[in-house]
């Protein structure tokens, strides 16, 4: 039951504006979290939620607009500040230190101190195991967080924010990376928390969490506040046209073409420990979806198939022909490419221009030695205007476009080697709607041009609109393969989840 | 594992010369070995946040100098004053280090090897490139390093001060364990409220501070003073800590690998004259040491890939 | 990133204007000429080095490849090797000494500080053990023309071959593949890896030619000063890194020039050579070197402080 939003809200946002380096994040948006509630807070990747969690957890500091605490404004300006108000989050980014203690990463900035001002450790073991014991887990507060799996680095996470004893709690996507069970049991303590009177504010991608756990919501877009109100009066449809601001259908085009003959053909292949008998085969014209929960090995599967990540076992084919990768450049001159998912560490060297970082991959065919300006001209030009990617000019910083552009210069880069796969991991995270819109325009019309493509995705709406056919893998292994026909969200979700592995994992 | 090189290497030395395990050699042994323990330990805490201290012996040279020419002019000075001029001198000369990496973000290596220039290059200004000889300092001044309290040199005191320090910062104190989270995720420390600039400049104001003390015991132990004093002193204290298993990419390292690393490296200086070798040899097998105990430290944490595939023996715990 | 070396242009002239100014012995030709002995052998290092720290990496063992690459000559040359054979050896053996540093951080993943703090006691050490407190002085006839000599009594040999050697590293890194691969696996090593660089190659070649570039200058020392001495060169990867800093190379990797290092070269050599004529102290170089390197770093950084990053 949707409970009514007590007098003054505990915690509030009022025309919160932010920008970085001319880039508006945050344009005048509102929150309003009250006692005793769970508030979802809903947008696209890009929306400005995570800038909205700084702001109010004291890492950023707002250019204009208030932070008010029980109607009081406030100002935050580290960490320690949005604590003593009371709020604590949980990030999206983990923030963890890996050759810390368990107990040490739950206090980590606020460790607990005796009487004569050094450290309590045995205060705060005894104190970490209270916290962890009410989240129905006995993790032990002094293992190192390094041996931890990803789901019990998430409880530290959610631990430390209960530290804080605080009366607002955020948590920003905490069940990416969690399994339905754990899903379930994390749902619990939220119920329990806010029963204690605390206001939470919960951000997910996924509806039906939304719609079974939380009583309020507020959407935003683009950065701008869109609109709130009580979940129980919502539709699934009316929030995705909030967040989206226009009709879904045009978010995925399909396109319909021939599937060819097998492009890639991979049997068996294993690592040591990321991923274990992995079998599929990709055909020409092909967009083969790879879904799974993050952390579920897909992404070191497509590193390893492009050289980055030593196999132990299998065998891959290319084109029929046995295909032994040892280093990108291998698989660079075979016509494998891959773009890879953090797009800022991996995928492009911000520092350098758009020229410099489109023409990277494919100097070797440009030049011999001597750099050849006006072939690199030329191979920019036509990429950038191809792809439309926004710049002042070629040889503008990539750092200083936007998140799409940026992605557009990544995947353009890959393009100019005239690959035959190209395989995306999360190629839409965390850019514009247009731009997303703009990639799944050029997948459609990559594989019109008789180039394969694998997607990795963890969105399943863009798994579904742009796939051919999904594998689902879960904790290293292919526990689903669906064709187009027989995508149904419950059946990917399931099998994502580890509930239920599917009958037989042979793509 | 680095105990048990030790342990074997202390028994080769003494099967082969006996008078390595006296009484009379152990204590040159410590008492040389003090200092470079102590200035290992404030290395460890500028590596620990990812930095390094490359003015300290810079420093040392600096202070120790000034303090000579102070007890050269007034041989009287009281023990006292020397040592809180040294102190009050290296927290200076570390401030400048501090402000410049904390407060403009300069690199900290950039830093430390201009300062490092900078302060050998003033010890020149302010001594006219003359040494100051055993017979010019005050008696007070020589004496009192060297001079014994309960059995051990006050060098010896000091520098369990201040590893009993060292270790009370780094493991029971906040401002200390922040270094290790710093140093080990410092976006994360961000998210967790740690005052970055702030640890940074105590570390440099440390380093500074430590360095000071050292550089006068430094000078008293040898009883000379000159453009020249300590050099190279730096990089033998990042040795001992790299021996010791402390990571120069942040985030590791502790006190007792850190000492063990500083005993490793006055073992083989010290030694090599009793078991006939040629004390030149000193340096080579240092190097050799350093190199040999990075490779082992890095074949240990060979790539540690993402445990995803569940073994059947791994226990979920969440 | 041109406006850096315009400062340096500007630097120079200042300091050659207030030389001739204080000294009437400066604009002098000969003088002029014999002054780049003095920092030569570093020059040559700071090339090489300049690839390095672009690359992300950092090599503190050259100073002491000098000393190792001048032991095995010396002892060569009591053995009777000729001048053209020194010659060879130095810059074999420092090409193996570099190989040596590349393959360790390469192969097991070490940082190159560590692993060159190592390398330098090390090659240092080695010398040590072979000469202790003693010298070589002797070489064969015509060795000393190498350190020494000058083409048409003016120009030393030695300032040739930095010359050519400049030319080719700044056509190297400006105007080719390995340049411009360079420049990415300095500023995001990731990025390049996954791009299909071969990251570890290029780092292991770059430490070959700095040892390689190391050789060459030990020869040439030990010709100018006729002797080798295990502490030869003591503390001069320190001064190279300086004159690499100084020249706009970021120690972060992947920003730089090296007209920049090759003017930054010349700046702290005429420099040298100005205070040198007005009987300054060498050690007071020390201080100008150490100042001028904060200060190079320092401005800009506060610069970009106080003026808000334009929008």
């Amino acid at each position: 039951m949707p409970k009514p939003l007590a007098e003054t809200p505990v915690l509030a946002l009022e025309g919160i504006r932010k920008h970085f380096d001319g880039v508006r994040a945050l344009d005048g948006v509102e929150l309003q979290l009250g006692a005793g509630q769970v508030v979802a807070l809903i947008g696209e990747n890009g929306a400005g939620k995570s800038t909205a969690v700084k702001i109010m957890t004291g890492i950023y500091r707002p250019d204009a607009g208030r932070i008010l605490i029980r109607g009081a404004p406030v100002e935050l300006h580290r960490a320690q500040d949005a604590w003593r108000h009371g709020i604590a989050a949980v990030h999206q980014e983990t923030v963890m230190f890996d050759e810390l203690s368990v107990a040490e990463n739950i206090f980590a900035g606020h460790l607990m101190r005796n009487r004569i001002g050094l450290v309590d450790w045995s205060g705060m073991r005894r104190r970490a195991t209270e916290i962890l014991r009410s989240l129905e887990s006995d993790l032990d507060p002094d293992a190192p967080v390094r041996t931890l799996s990803v789901a019990q680095k998430h409880l530290v996470e959610i631990a430390r924010a209960l530290s804080h004893d605080s009366q607002v709690l955020i948590m920003d996507e905490p069940t990416a990376a969690l399994s339905a069970h754990e899903i379930e049991e994390l749902f619990v303590i939220i119920r329990r928390l806010a029963a204690r009177g605390k206001a939470i504010l919960f951000i997910s991608h996924k509806f039906d969490e939304i719609f079974a756990i939380a009583d309020r919501y507020t959407v935003f877009r683009d950065g701008s506040y869109v609109g709130a109100g009580q979940v129980a009066e919502v539709t699934q449809d009316e929030l995705v046209s909030l967040m989206v601001g226009r009709p879904v259908t045009e978010l995925f085009p399909k396109a319909n073409v021939a599937i060819g003959e097998p492009v890639l053909e991979v049997t068996g292949l294993s690592s040591a420990d990321e991923f274990d008998d992995i079998s599929f085969t990709l055909h020409r014209g092909e967009v083969l979806g790879f879904y799974g929960l993050i952390g579920a090995g897909r992404t070191e599967l497509m590193e390893a198939l492009f050289g980055l990540l030593p196999v132990t076992r299998g065998e891959v084919r290319l084109h029929g022909e046995p295909f032994s990768v040892r280093s990108p450049r291998g698989a660079i001159d075979r016509g494998m490419v891959y773009v890879p998912e953090d797009r800022q560490r991996n995928g492009a060297i911000l520092a350098l221009s758009v020229a410099d970082n489109v023409t990277l991959p494919s100097l070797s065919r440009l030049s011999h030695l001597f750099l050849d300006a006006a072939a690199e001209r030329a191979m920019t030009g036509q990429i950038v205007e191809r792809l439309a990617v926004k710049c002042a000019g070629t040889g503008q910083r990539v750092a200083d476009l936007s998140g799409g552009n940026q992605q557009k210069v990544v995947i353009g880069k890959w393009l100019a080697t005239r690959p035959q796969i190209l395989i995306l991991d999360e190629p839409t995270k965390g850019i514009d709607v247009g731009s997303k819109a703009a990639v799944h325009g050029l997948i459609s019309e990559l594989v019109q041009d008789g180039l394969s493509v694998i997607l990795v995705s963890s969105e399943l709406p863009e798994i579904q609109g742009v796939a051919d056919r999904v594998v689902v893998m879960s904790k290293g292994r292919i526990v689903r393969v669906l064709a187009r026909a027989e995508l149904d969200a419950r059946d990917i979700v399931t099998a994502a989840t580890g509930v239920a592995p599917g009958p037989e994992p042979r793509a | 594992m680095l105990i048990a090189i030790l342990c074997a290497m202390v028994m080769a030395i003494a099967v082969r010369a006996p008078v390595f395990l006296s009484a009379a050699s152990l204590d040159t042994l410590i008492t040389d070995g003090s200092i470079l323990a102590m200035m290992a330990l404030v290395q460890m805490l500028a590596l620990i946040t990812g930095g390094i201290d490359l003015s300290i012996a810079a420093s040392m040279a600096l202070v120790g100098m000034a303090t000579a020419l102070a007890s050269r002019a007034h041989p009287g000075m009281p023990v006292a004053l020397t040592v809180a001029i040294s102190l009050a001198m290296g927290l200076g000369l570390g401030a400048i280090n501090g402000a410049l990496i904390a407060a403009i973000r300069m690199p900290p290596i950039v830093v430390t090897l201009g300062t490092m220039s900078l302060y050998r290059g003033a010890v020149f200004l302010v001594s006219g490139g003359a040494w100051v000889n055993a017979h010019e300092f005050g008696p007070g001044y020589l004496a009192f390093p060297t001079d014994r309290t309960l059995g051990l040199t006050h060098i010896a005191w000091i520098a369990a001060i201040v590893i009993v320090a060292g270790h009370v910062l780094l493991n029971h104190a906040r401002a200390g364990r922040e270094l290790y989270a710093l140093g080990g995720n410092s976006s994360a420390a961000r998210y967790v409220g740690i005052d970055e600039p702030r640890a940074l400049m105590r570390v440099y104001c440390l380093t500074g501070l430590v360095s000071g003390l050292a550089g006068y015991l430094w000078v008293a132990r040898y009883a000379v003073a000159y453009t020249e004093t300590a050099l190279g002193f730096e990089l033998q204290t990042v040795a001992a800590c790299v021996i010791g298993g402390v990571s120069t990419a942040g985030g590791k390292g502790g006190v007792l690998g850190c000492l063990l690393g500083a005993a490793f490296l006055v073992i083989i200086l010290n030694s090599l004259p009793m078991i006939d070798v040629s004390p030149f040899w000193q340096m080579a097998i240092s190097g050799a040491a350093i190199l040999a105990a990075v490779i082992v430290n890095s074949r240990g944490e060979a790539r540690r890939g993402k445990v995803i595939l569940q073994r059947a023996t791994a226990k979920e715990t969440a | 990133m041109k406006r850096w070396e315009t400062v340096l242009v500007i630097l120079l002239i200042a300091i050659c204007v207030i030389n001739s100014l204080a000294s009437p012995y400066f604009l002098d030709v000969h003088n002029l000429f014999d002054s780049t002995q003095a920092f030569t052998e570093k020059a040559i290092i700071a090339l090489p080095m300049t690839l390095v720290i672009i690359g992300r990496d950092i090599d503190l063992s050259v100073a002491a490849i000098i000393a190792l690459c001048s032991t095995l000559i010396g002892w060569l040359a009591t053995l009777g090797v000729g001048t053209a054979g020194l010659l060879a050896a130095s810059v074999v053996a420092g090409t193996a000494a570099g190989a040596f540093n590349g393959a360790l951080i390469t192969r097991f993943r070490i940082q190159s500080i560590v692993v060159t703090i190592g390398t330098m006691s090390l090659f240092r050490g080695i010398s040590y053990a072979v000469l202790g407190d003693q010298a070589y002085t002797s070489y064969p006839d015509g060795f000393d023309e190498l350190g020494q000599g000058t083409l048409w009594g003016l120009v030393p040999y030695e300032l040739i071959v930095f010359a050519i050697l400049a030319i080719v590293f700044t056509v190297v890194l400006h105007r080719t593949v390995i340049g411009r691969r360079l420049f990415a696996l300095g500023n995001n090593p990731d990025a390049a890896r996954y791009s299909g660089i071969a990251v570890d190659a290029h780092r292991f070649w770059l430490f070959t030619v700095n040892g390689a570039l190391s050789g060459l200058a030990a020869a040439f020392l030990t010709s100018r000063i006729g002797a080798t001495r295990p502490n030869m060169a003591t503390s001069w990867e320190l001064d190279v890194i300086a004159v690499v800093v100084l020249g706009g190379v970021s120690i972060q990797g992947g920003r730089g020039t090296l007209p920049g290092v090759i003017l930054a070269v010349f700046v702290l050599g005429m420099l040298t050579f100005g205070l040198g004529l007005m009987n300054v102290p060498g050690i007071m170089m020390s201080i100008v070197t150490g100042l001028l390197l904060i200060v190079a770093i320092a401005v800009p950084l506060v610069i970009q402080r106080i003026v808000p990053r334009r929008v």
